[in-house]
């Protein structure tokens, strides 16, 4: 894939990611990088200029990548590991499993090009069913930043905090969100639009989406709340609880329907807020196509938001 | 630091033979200790795996008693060794030699797979002290010991890393995937030991997947290759007195060892993998190991 820059007015999140790390680093020795031959595709070629001596390459050896972030981890060192998301976490789930989690390993994965960011590279580098398979796996927190703000202030949380962490950062191009009181903090949501009739809960590349569809739905006299649920787990319980009490929930994410943020909200509200509720997401392996062509395919953009929005308002009146 | 509980001092040169032989003496006795503590452990808990244990146990004593700068005081210290029990199934050989350097008392080995007890059925550091990584899944713990290496080479740190690594083990692929990564980057700080019995769960080695010529894919690897009898005290003493010199590359002790050595009917038996002694078996283990103290 050619690393094109993103059209004006829209971001890449890696740089906001390498940027955040690169500043970090020089700040504190103990920030590390570890790379499986992905120096370019994770944008870390400056960091590895500038610290030659604290970027790991391990070649194209994921499991290996993993076990050795989680020894970095032993030594002292604060590693963020980066690699293409679908390889990252399939290849060295049981690595994150036991050397990451189940050791509480202070181990900082970073997923490239998440979700359908490889859009015609075909399924097997779509990685849409990394924050299911992460989300079975106890101890682990998983972030979805949206915008290159949110990308930057997930990546300093990553840092101070200790434990294991997901960071799924997305290549698609996406515009700066919109926001009131630009505050992160690792496992709390935040209402970017208020609405009563409906809450929308999005996250990562589909929150500006979520965004533009409570727009058109306001035109239609329906008042969308949309959540930016950035962290899946630990989940925003209370505003997911809240949420439900606006009687409809649709949940939107670049990733599979099943398992990830609105398998999150839907285990919540079974067990404590029953509410109607759409998930949107991609039914299983998606084709080749642009990233764009996908989204807007399996109705994830604004259009197949609403027309989502309005079909369970209208389930829930009748 | 000092090192461990009940160990002696450093090698040096110029080192007497009467403190050698203390030094061997030592690792003898508390090897013999290790075997029927965990004997007893595997007793009362009914499961383990005494094969495993009984083959690493010469390799383990000699680390913990008289290798290993550690403290139990201060087990997580910055500059502490670290070793990593890749064959993390062995916990026999691991939690005998960590309550023996005074990591926890003795009698919590009698707690071993009870319920809620720290001493799991595999290493668990969140539960125990002196665990440096969690293992159990064979192909784990060797890399992660490859990043503590690297760790310690990026702060140019004094501490080295060893691991133990099962031979049936080197069948993961994560394993040659760390191998090649620590003799690229050149860890001499690292020394791995293959508990080379020959034998896997359910048959030997080499009728499974044949590791032959082991210590030549070490070393097209870029390590340095050591290869000795691994119930020899004195020889694994000299080994890793040598794995303290400088050098630029990561080491490999080919241990040639017998699975469930130290006890005659276990020996060299694939099926003491896992297995429990009974009654009568274990009075005769006992017996055996309190022999072959007294020769």
């Amino acid at each position: 894939m050619s690393a094109a820059a993103a059209p004006i007015g829209l971001f890449d999140c890696r740089d906001a990611y390498v940027r955040t790390v690169e500043a970090l680093a020089a700040d504190d020795d103990r920030i590390v990088a570890v790379v499986n031959d992905s120096v370019g595709s994770s944008k870390l070629g400056a960091f590895q200029k500038r610290f030659p001596n604290r970027l790991v390459n391990v070649g194209i050896a994921e499991q290996n990548m993993v076990s050795v972030g989680a020894g970095l981890a032993n030594g002292g060192k604060i590693p963020f590991v980066s690699g293409a998301a679908c390889f990252l976490t399939a290849r060295a789930m049981e690595q994150i499993k036991v050397d990451c989690a189940y050791s509480e390993a202070n181990v900082k994965l970073c997923g490239i090009s998440s979700g359908v960011a490889y859009g015609e590279l075909g399924a097997t580098h779509h990685s849409i069913e990394d924050v299911a398979w992460l989300r079975a796996i106890d101890k682990m927190t998983i972030i979805v930043p949206s915008d290159p703000w949110e990308t930057a202030e997930a990546i300093k949380a990553a840092a101070a905090h200790d434990g294991p962490m997901f960071v799924r950062i997305s290549r698609m191009p996406v515009p700066e969100l919109p926001r009131t009181d630009p505050v992160f903090r690792i496992g709390r949501g935040e209402v970017l639009h208020d609405g009563s009739d409906i809450a929308i809960i999005a996250n990562g590349t589909t929150v500006h989406h979520a965004l533009a569809a409570a727009k058109t739905l306001a035109t239609e006299g329906i008042a969308a709340r949309v959540i930016n649920m950035a962290t899946v787990a630990p989940l925003d319980e209370a505003l997911v609880a809240a949420a439900a009490a606006t009687g409809a929930i649709v949940t939107v994410e670049e990733g599979l329907s099943k398992g990830g943020l609105g398998g999150a909200v839907a285990e919540y509200c079974a067990a404590h807020a029953p509410v109607r509720m759409r998930i949107l997401g991609f039914p299983g392996f998606a084709p080749t196509g642009s990233a764009a062509w996908l989204m807007e395919h399996f109705g994830l953009t604004a259009p197949g938001i609403a027309t989502a929005a309005r079909e369970l308002l209208g389930t829930v009146k009748a | 630091m000092s090192k461990s509980q009940g160990s002696i001092a450093p090698a040096a040169h110029g080192e007497t033979q009467r403190d050698r032989t203390l030094r061997v003496a030592h690792v003898r006795e508390r090897a013999n200790w290790m075997r029927r503590r965990l004997l007893g452990m595997i007793l009362a808990a009914g499961q383990g795996h005494p094969g495993g244990d009984l083959s690493a146990t010469d390799v383990v004593a000699t680390l913990y008693f008289d290798v290993l700068r550690i403290d139990p005081t201060q087990p997580d210290a910055p500059d502490r060794d670290r070793f990593v029990m890749s064959k993390g199934h062995c916990t026999g050989a691991l939690y005998s030699a960590l309550a023996g350097a005074g990591f926890f008392p003795e009698a919590d080995l009698d707690t071993y797979l009870k319920p809620e007890s720290k001493l799991n059925g595999h290493p668990n550091r969140t539960y125990l002290a002196g665990v440096e990584t969690n293992t159990g899944p064979l192909g784990h713990g060797f890399p992660v010991a490859v990043g503590i290496a690297i760790a310690g080479q990026i702060d140019d740190a004094d501490y080295r890393v060893y691991a133990l690594t099962g031979d049936g083990e080197l069948q993961e692929g994560s394993m040659w995937e760390a191998a090649m990564l620590a003799g690229h980057r050149k860890l001499g700080k690292l020394t791995v030991i293959v508990d080379r019995n020959r034998l896997q769960q359910g048959a030997r080695t080499e009728e499974t997947n044949s590791l032959e010529p082991l210590a030549d894919k070490w070393r097209a690897f870029g390590w340095d290759v050591v290869e000795l009898d691994g119930h020899d005290h004195a020889a694994l003493i000299d080994a890793f007195d040598a794995a303290t010199a400088p050098r630029d590359k990561p080491r490999v002790i080919i241990a040639n060892t017998f699975k469930g050595h130290g006890v005659s009917y276990m020996r060299d038996q694939a099926g003491w993998h896992h297995g429990v002694p009974s009654a009568d078996q274990y009075a005769l283990a006992i017996g055996e190991l309190e022999a072959e103290m007294q020769s």
